[in-house]
């Protein structure tokens, strides 16, 4: 007996000095800044994780290459949640009490993001979130901010383009996740006041194979157009099932088709798909003194020789938190979250990739439907979709 | 003679303490979070290793049971009676203190349930459930039981997903910490981390405890004589089916704890805890743990759940259970400990000697 | 709803359902020669695609797909001869054990090697808005290359398995292993060709279908999962039932989305596997007997 406790005991003890080892090594020189992130590079959300990674490691590279910001380098410290929300929970803890992170980007997903909004008020980290749901600001916690475009802004400006074709019956398809559920929920909020009738509203699974089911139930409500809201690859399904089963109505999207590859996997069906999206699709045939012009053809740019394939918004959402960041690290003179915090709330007139970016302590998301460039596919590319009634010119909160 | 089985209990008391005391003497208490996440996920392995290791019953949807203690604590805790605050039966449940008033996080107030009442709730609940599946399913042998079993956890899975009422994909968030008793509370808030940490551990050593004295017991007998030959221990006069529907009902139960337990701690739970990859999890440590060891499956689950936590497997997270399995099943089908080479470690943490 | 509606309404469900028949015959030879459920069986379909995908790039449709095929055929004969052989004596949960953290495995391979972006073959005949015309609905081109090579791989199999010398010593094993390998028919040799049988068939059925459904690293699991409730619901081990039972299920599925919310038709198959397993494990259409004598 006396034996096998020792035994155990110096098992605790190796085990000890192994964990204190390490912790002794950690004390560090001139710190960096260290700024956390949570990304769901793989998993069932690594269509948004993936892109976002990447942006962020360029970013930082970039910031570092040119001195840091007041001389102090950026440690981005990586962290893979493959969308599992208890890995982002341990993951957020992990940054805020152990590498103590001035901010943390991220989460990928509007679930991840939910469950660790709270751990990261009351830690008083700021949270710059690259998810869509509004939940994550409204209400609004005074550490967490996202930087995707709002939802209900990009179901306006869908009804708008609707109103001006006389379009007033729909059907609606949604995905089951986070973005899908918040994409509808606006849709059945806003569709009374803008005169469209929602005859239909399915959701399906987000892994889904086949959607000629689905649609042939919304074919059979005679509708005059579809919208579909999802973030997920199977959208690229629709286009080529509707025409296949000879549905042809008009195709809405919603700003979660933000990726080259959506339409190209549909192949010619995407041709004439409609949604709102930020400019980075299109940054190519903005007019040379668009203020995002010179902004988005440089990550444009760095991003596609670097990594060789497209971009998309997705990654988009991570930059822009990171120059939210950078910009009132900055501003506030020096890493003092109160401070970075206060900055990021005065920020005014940025230009970001989803748009120009005005934040408030009422608002902390800062981007507006005139965030929201109207696209189309045309000969299976993005381009801007002329002719439509954009919803540009007046701010709408 | 019997405070020899327990003897590991005492042992693990102490390995405890002295590694909360090396750790907060180090300033290291923030591990404490992902060792006290992995001991809620080890109530699930416990049970499951008396339902696999044991009783010999395979199942593939344990992550079910778990998340329906979490997702019951949770609706209960956060849902929002005021508009009803004056009916009947909601007046009666205020009368009694099972239902209270409260600030919800951004002030506005709210009538829900206090969590103990939804913790009991969770654990009668997730039983009921266990025994109603278990009724039929516990009749099926070998692959249909598993499929059975996965098939229970899809569900689980979908009605989740699909019901607004647990929050769909997002899940549920802002589920308020659980006073246990005085100032007890299970709270994941970094002040509270010691005090979790320790509630953490007396609920799991409590759990192995009643594993321990189930399995030295009779009914602990009669389960390893239906996990060597089930028709023998039928011919003798054992009630197989009843004993399996019992212990799968007590792994269910278990697991629900470990699941209404974490929910408060982290404050939410998500569709995420169902999945079919949590489920197979569980079952890959029970595998490495030993098929029959109690402490081996503890041991493992913490280790396992901790790294995982910890981010150390990166993106091959999920790659690392299921090389686990199949490396299990190839070179040591009886779990770690009783690879000849590691029985010295064995027999370092238990009495019995292996034939 | 008119008829054009029922027409459509079937034949989406008949396509999805010939889909889940031939994975389920997959996991029927398997389990005919070894006893073991094979969770992996979705993975073939998608090593089968994505190697498609890839040679594609190089070699011309028809070659790239007869050259994945092989490739995941012997993908399957390697799996089995280093994983399951090994196994000796080894009891059902073992087995259920290994396949699954084979898929596990074959997953994360296939996203190391592919990466996580969402894949498709061209479509074998017209493009993405094809449409052709068949009893009043539309439906694409491709969904009758499926309907097709499903039927010729059905037929093929029941000839191979009744006529030809290798398919016939492969149900002998199946029936009784200890006779067969009396009788001189190498057992061991067998469980490898059932296996590369397997793969091979998934592979093709993953190539057909790639168009339709797009294929993307994970999509295996799913998969697996429809498959073997539709082997289950037909009775293990039968694979013309399993040809009726995946179109049965296929078409309760679309039925379930006709006239419910489109949510619930995910839980329709689960629900359905539930059910047979607890009132007929047999399946719908085997005989009690010879499904006892299976199960043992």
């Amino acid at each position: 007996m006396r034996v096998r406790f020792l035994g155990i005991l110096g098992v605790l003890v190796l085990g000890l000095a192994v964990v204190l080892s390490g912790y002794a090594k950690s004390a560090e020189a001139p710190p960096p800044i260290k700024v956390g992130a949570i990304f769901a590079i793989t998993g069932p959300a690594s269509y948004l994780g993936a892109p976002e990674e990447k942006t962020a490691t360029m970013f930082v590279e970039k910031i570092n290459a040119a001195g840091g910001i007041g001389g102090r380098k950026i440690q981005l410290i990586v962290k893979d949640s493959a969308a599992k929300a208890e890995n982002a929970i341990s993951f957020a803890k992990q940054l805020i009490e152990e590498d103590k992170v001035l901010a943390i980007i991220g989460p990928s997903t509007s679930g991840e993001s939910m469950q660790i909004k709270n751990i990261c008020q009351e830690g008083k980290t700021i949270l710059l979130s690259c998810a869509a749901a509004e939940d994550i600001v409204n209400p609004v916690a005074s550490y967490v901010f996202k930087t995707p475009q709002k939802d209900s802004d990009a179901v306006r400006m869908i009804f708008k383009a609707m109103k001006a074709r006389e379009i007033t019956k729909v059907g609606v398809i949604a995905s089951n996740d986070g973005f899908g559920d918040a994409g509808r929920k606006q849709l059945d909020k806003i569709a009374p006041e803008s005169g469209i009738t929602i005859v239909i509203s399915e959701a399906y699974d987000k892994a889904a194979t086949d959607l000629t089911d689905i649609l042939t139930k919304v074919k059979g409500r005679e509708v005059q157009a579809v919208i579909n809201w999802s973030i997920v690859p199977a959208q690229s399904l629709i286009a080529k099932n509707m025409k296949q089963i000879g549905l042809d109505v008009p195709l809405f999207q919603s700003h979660g088709f933000g990726n080259i590859k959506y339409a190209q996997q549909a192949g010619e069906a995407a041709n004439g798909t409609l949604f709102p999206c930020g400019r980075l699709l299109v940054a190519d045939v903005l007019p040379d003194d668009h203020p995002q012009k010179g902004l988005l053809m440089e990550y444009k740019k760095d991003y596609e020789s670097r990594y060789k394939e497209d971009v998309s918004t997705f990654g988009g959402h991570a930059y822009d938190a990171l120059l939210i960041l950078t910009q009132a690290i900055k501003k506030a003179g020096g890493p003092d979250p109160e401070k970075v915090r206060e900055a990021i709330e005065n920020t005014k007139n940025l230009v970001g990739t989803a748009g120009i970016f005005n934040f408030s302590p009422q608002d902390h998301n800062g981007l507006t439907i005139d965030a929201f460039e109207w696209l189309t596919v045309k000969d299976g590319k993005f381009a801007v979709a002329r002719g439509e009634s954009r919803a540009g010119g007046e701010k709408r909160e | 003679m019997r405070f020899r089985r327990y003897l590991p209990v005492f042992i693990g008391a102490l390995l405890i303490v002295g590694f909360q005391v090396a750790l907060s003497a180090a300033g290291a208490t923030y591990y404490m979070t992902q060792i006290t996440m992995s001991a809620y996920y080890a109530l699930v392995v416990i049970g499951l290793c008396l339902l696999m290791g044991y009783a010999g019953q395979v199942s593939l949807g344990h992550a079910g049971f778990f998340s329906i203690g979490g997702y019951t604590s949770a609706v209960l805790t956060t849902c929002n009676l005021i508009a009803w605050r004056d009916a009947p039966l909601v007046a009666w449940c205020r009368s009694l203190g099972l239902v209270f008033e409260r600030q919800d996080l951004y002030g506005a107030t709210i009538l829900s349930f206090s969590p103990w009442p939804a913790f009991l709730a969770a654990l009668v609940l997730t039983g009921l459930i266990a025994f109603l599946i278990g009724l039929p399913v516990l009749r099926l042998k070998g692959h249909y039981l598993a499929m059975a079993t996965l098939g229970f956890g899809l569900i689980i899975y979908r009605v989740v997903l699909g019901a607004r009422l647990f929050g769909q994909s997002d899940g549920i968030s802002s589920v308020p910490p659980f006073p246990l008793i005085a100032g007890l509370q299970v709270n994941g808030r970094s002040a509270f981390r010691v005090q979790n940490y320790y509630i953490a551990w007396a609920v799991v050593m409590a759990a192995m405890v009643l594993a321990i004295s189930l399995v030295n017991s009779r009914v602990g007998r009669a389960l390893r004589s239906i996990h060597q030959n089930e028709e023998a221990a039928h011919s003798l006069g054992i009630d197989t089916y009843r004993y399996k529907l019992a212990t799968f009902v007590l792994s269910a139960i278990f697991a629900a704890t470990g699941g209404a337990l974490l929910t408060h701690y982290n404050g939410s739970i998500g569709p995420g805890e169902v999945t079919v990859m949590k489920s197979v999890r569980y079952v890959a440590i029970v595998a490495v743990g030993g098929m029959a060891s109690l402490w081996g499956a503890l041991a493992m689950g913490i280790l396992l759940n901790f790294l995982s936590l910890r981010g150390v497997f990166g993106t091959y997270d999920d790659v690392v259970f299921g090389a686990i399995l199949i490396a299990m099943m190839l070179f040591a089908p009886q779990g770690l400990l009783r690879v000849p080479r590691l029985r010295l470690l064995s027999s370092l943490l238990s009495r019995r000697s292996h034939g | 709803m008119d008829l054009t509606q029922i027409v459509q309404y079937c034949l989406s469900g008949i396509t999805i359902g010939s889909v889940y028949a031939i994975v389920a015959i997959g996991f029927n030879i398997i389990y005919n020669a070894t006893g073991i459920i094979n969770f992996a069986q979705g993975e073939f379909l998608i090593v089968g695609a994505m190697t498609a995908v890839s040679l594609y790039q190089v070699v011309p449709l028809p070659v790239a797909i007869l050259l994945a095929v092989l490739i995941t055929t012997l993908l399957g004969g390697l799996v089995e001869l280093v994983f399951i052989r090994r196994v000796r004596d080894a009891s059902v949960l073992q087995l259920i054990v290994i396949t699954i953290g084979l898929s596990i495995v074959i997953r994360e391979a296939m996203l190391h090697i592919w990466d996580e972006k969402v894949r498709s073959l061209p479509y074998f005949t017209g493009t993405s808005v094809s449409t052709v015309s068949l009893l009043g609905a539309h439906i694409s081109p491709q969904v009758i290359w499926v309907l097709g090579v499903s039927a010729v791989v059905v037929t093929a199999l029941t000839l191979f398995f009744r006529f030809t010398l290798t398919g016939r010593a492969m149900r002998a094993c199946a029936d009784d292993r200890m006779a067969a390998r009396l009788c001189g028919t190498n057992d061991r040799w067998m469980v490898t060709l059932s296996f590369m049988l397997s793969a091979g068939i998934g592979a093709l059925a993953g190539c057909v279908i790639s168009p339709v459904t797009q294929t993307q690293y994970d999509m295996g699991a799913p998969l697996a999962i429809k498959g073997f409730t539709v082997a289950i619901l037909g009775g293990l081990g039968n694979s013309i039932a399993a040809v009726a039972a995946g179109l049965l299920l296929g078409l309760l599925e679309v039925f379930m989305v006709s006239q419910f919310q489109v949510a619930y038709k995910e839980a329709v198959a689960i629900v359905v596997l539930l059910l047979v397993l607890v009132f007929r494990p047999h399946g719908l259409f085997t005989r009690r007997e010879i499904g006892a004598l299976r199960a043992s």
